[in-house]
């Protein structure tokens, strides 16, 4: 997002008035992180610490004590694993379908194919809570709750995702490319796969970022299908873990943070791509 | 160029997907309408069509009217925090855009927007909570009595809709963004020319440009708002003992009915008026569109 040749407003870079604003969006920032920050640093506090105030940022004495305790406890790296196979195979789910559906309801004029597209875009105006609740019975009466296909069942198609590869082949992929290689005589798939799907990285990386996010943060859905500790999802086991009368606030805290830490970590290194992708939904008009 | 292609390639590669389409999202969507009309309890083989006695119910529940109106309350107290505070603090680091700390405030202020849901509902949930709670020690400096937010009906709601404006602001500030970048730079070297202040610039220049984007993003932030659910568990869930007020929210009710009544066909007809609400709410949007457009 930062374009060192945009022209900003008026206010200029370094005057008193700059700096000033400076100030301000500094300690916003501060803010928003503040609750993030507490928590990691709860996580790492002994028990006469946490009640301490003002609360430290940096623990006096750390200890691993929490973090030791909560893997003891719970099978949390098991849901980090669960999570992550789910989150990998639901966005690489969602790039193949968005990409194959998007390049040819955007090459391919077929009569019937702008009512397709209508639907789909259509489907995403519905919230995913409306239907779940026959998705869930499905799932059920086909024996799959508890399981990684039952799981997958909600993330496996994202509207947007179409959406945003079918605008981006119709904007930047030029037919003549398509027709030279035609004439040519390479066939469809071979086109698709060599020629379009590698000048499709950009957005596909976009889209895969905020797949893999949607994922890991699901929530409602993995509530529902998993029933039992071993097939929980990060969120959930988390939820349900901190819903136990024994655990403690060091012991929540560094279960939460184990939990937060890879998201922000990601998000950091994806940054990029994740703002280009949410960028993209909103501008849709 | 495009006037004849092959069909089978086509054909052939959207298959899958629509069928996955049909399966995952046009079959329980229209199963969610069917079953709304009808009384069922998921074990019984008796499914009676009632027409729309679950809709009628659902008028005197007191359960469902609370539920609706929480999470109204939450989703207009989200917009009402949401869009001014985003709209600042965008105006603010578009100018400071291409400064290496603009990066820094795009970043702290996004991440609360991606971060799983779970755990930062749980820092909040330290924040506020009664007897450890920095919150509670803080007020106290000014000398403000503890309060029990997580407890209080009233405070419970305050607390769902801090938690989900600290999340929903990042998004308004990065949509807002880019509607600022698309402000035509030449508007704002006339309005400085005719003496205007770089606050009366965005004032009279970019907000009325912005209209649209600012459209857009409450209707999101609406939405997203109607269909609330970890958030009010966490708050709500207990810790040492002491469950939270529960701030039923709309689909915490739907889940309810389904899961722990057993109620399918009542849940279902929730669902619709959840559907029904979120149609309202981008139908608006689109009207509203079409007309400034037309103007």
């Amino acid at each position: 997002m930062s374009d060192p040749d945009h022209p900003s407003s008026d206010i200029d870079r370094n005057t008193p008035a700059g700096l000033a604003i400076d100030v301000v969006l500094f300690a916003v920032g501060l803010m928003m992180l503040l609750p993030l920050v507490f928590l990691i640093s709860n996580a790492f506090k002994t028990p006469p610490e946490l009640l301490a105030w003002p609360p430290t940022i940096i623990p006096d004495r750390p200890t691993l004590e929490n973090i030791l305790g909560v893997l003891h406890e719970t099978p949390l790296l098991r849901w980090i694993g669960n999570t992550l196979v789910f989150a990998a195979l639901s966005t690489a789910s969602i790039v193949s379908t968005s990409a194959i559906a998007g390049y040819v309801l955007g090459k391919f004029d077929l009569k019937w194919f702008p009512a397709v597209f209508g639907i789909i875009i259509a489907t995403s105006v519905v919230p995913f809570e409306v239907y779940m609740i026959p998705l869930y019975l499905n799932v059920q009466a086909a024996g799959m709750l508890n399981t990684l296909p039952g799981l997958m069942v909600g993330y496996l198609v994202m509207s947007f995702g179409i959406f945003l590869v079918r605008q981006y082949v119709t904007t930047s992929i030029p037919d003549e490319l398509l027709e030279a290689a035609r004439v040519d005589g390479a066939g469809e798939g071979w086109i698709f796969l060599r020629i379009v799907l590698p000048l499709m990285r950009g957005p596909l990386g976009a889209l895969a970022v905020l797949a893999f996010f949607q994922a890991w943060t699901a929530f409602a859905w993995p509530l529902v299908v998993t029933t039992n500790k071993d097939t929980y999802t990060l969120e959930v086991g988390l939820a349900l873990f901190q819903t136990g009368f024994t655990v403690d606030i060091g012991h929540l805290s560094a279960a939460a943070a184990l939990a937060l830490v890879p998201s922000a970590l990601f998000f950091s290194l994806m940054r990029r791509n994740f703002v280009r992708g949410v960028a993209g939904t909103g501008l849709k008009e | 160029m495009r006037s004849k292609p092959k069909w089978l390639f086509p054909v052939l590669a959207l298959v899958p997907v629509l069928g996955l389409y049909a399966c995952l999202r046009v079959y329980p969507i229209a199963e969610t309408l069917r079953l709304s009309l009808f009384k069922w309890n998921i074990i019984s083989r008796r499914k009676p069509f009632v027409g729309l006695d679950n809709f009628v119910e659902l008028m005197s529940d007191p359960l469902f009217l609370e539920a609706i109106f929480n999470t109204t309350v939450v989703a207009f107290g989200v917009l009402v925090i949401t869009i001014p505070v985003g709209l600042a603090l965008a105006a603010l680091i578009n100018g400071r855009q291409g400064l290496r700390r603009s990066g820094f405030y795009e970043t702290s202020i996004f991440l609360p927007h991606v971060v799983s849901l779970v755990p930062a509902a749980m820092a909040w949930k330290w924040i506020f909570d009664a007897r450890l709670g920095p919150l509670n020690a803080f007020i106290g400096w000014f000398g403000i009595p503890a309060q029990s937010w997580l407890f209080d009906p009233v405070l419970s709601i305050v607390c769902l809709i801090v938690l989900c404006s600290w999340q929903s602001i990042g998004y308004a500030v990065l949509i807002f963004l880019v509607g600022l970048k698309n402000v035509p730079e030449a508007l704002y070297e006339a309005a400085r020319l005719d003496g205007a202040s770089p606050f009366q610039a965005f004032r009279y220049v970019a907000i009325p440009l912005l209209k649209p984007v600012m459209l857009y993003v409450s209707v999101i932030t609406l939405i997203s708002s109607y269909n609330i659910y970890a958030q009010a568990f966490v708050l709500a869930s207990d810790v040492q003992g002491a469950p939270g007020h529960l701030v039923r929210v709309l689909v915490l009710d739907m889940l309810e009915n389904s899961f722990r009544n057993y109620r399918v066909g009542y849940a279902a007809a929730e669902a619709v008026v959840l559907l029904v609400i979120v149609l309202v709410l981008t139908g608006a949007q689109f009207r509203l569109f079409r007309d400034r457009s037309r103007a």
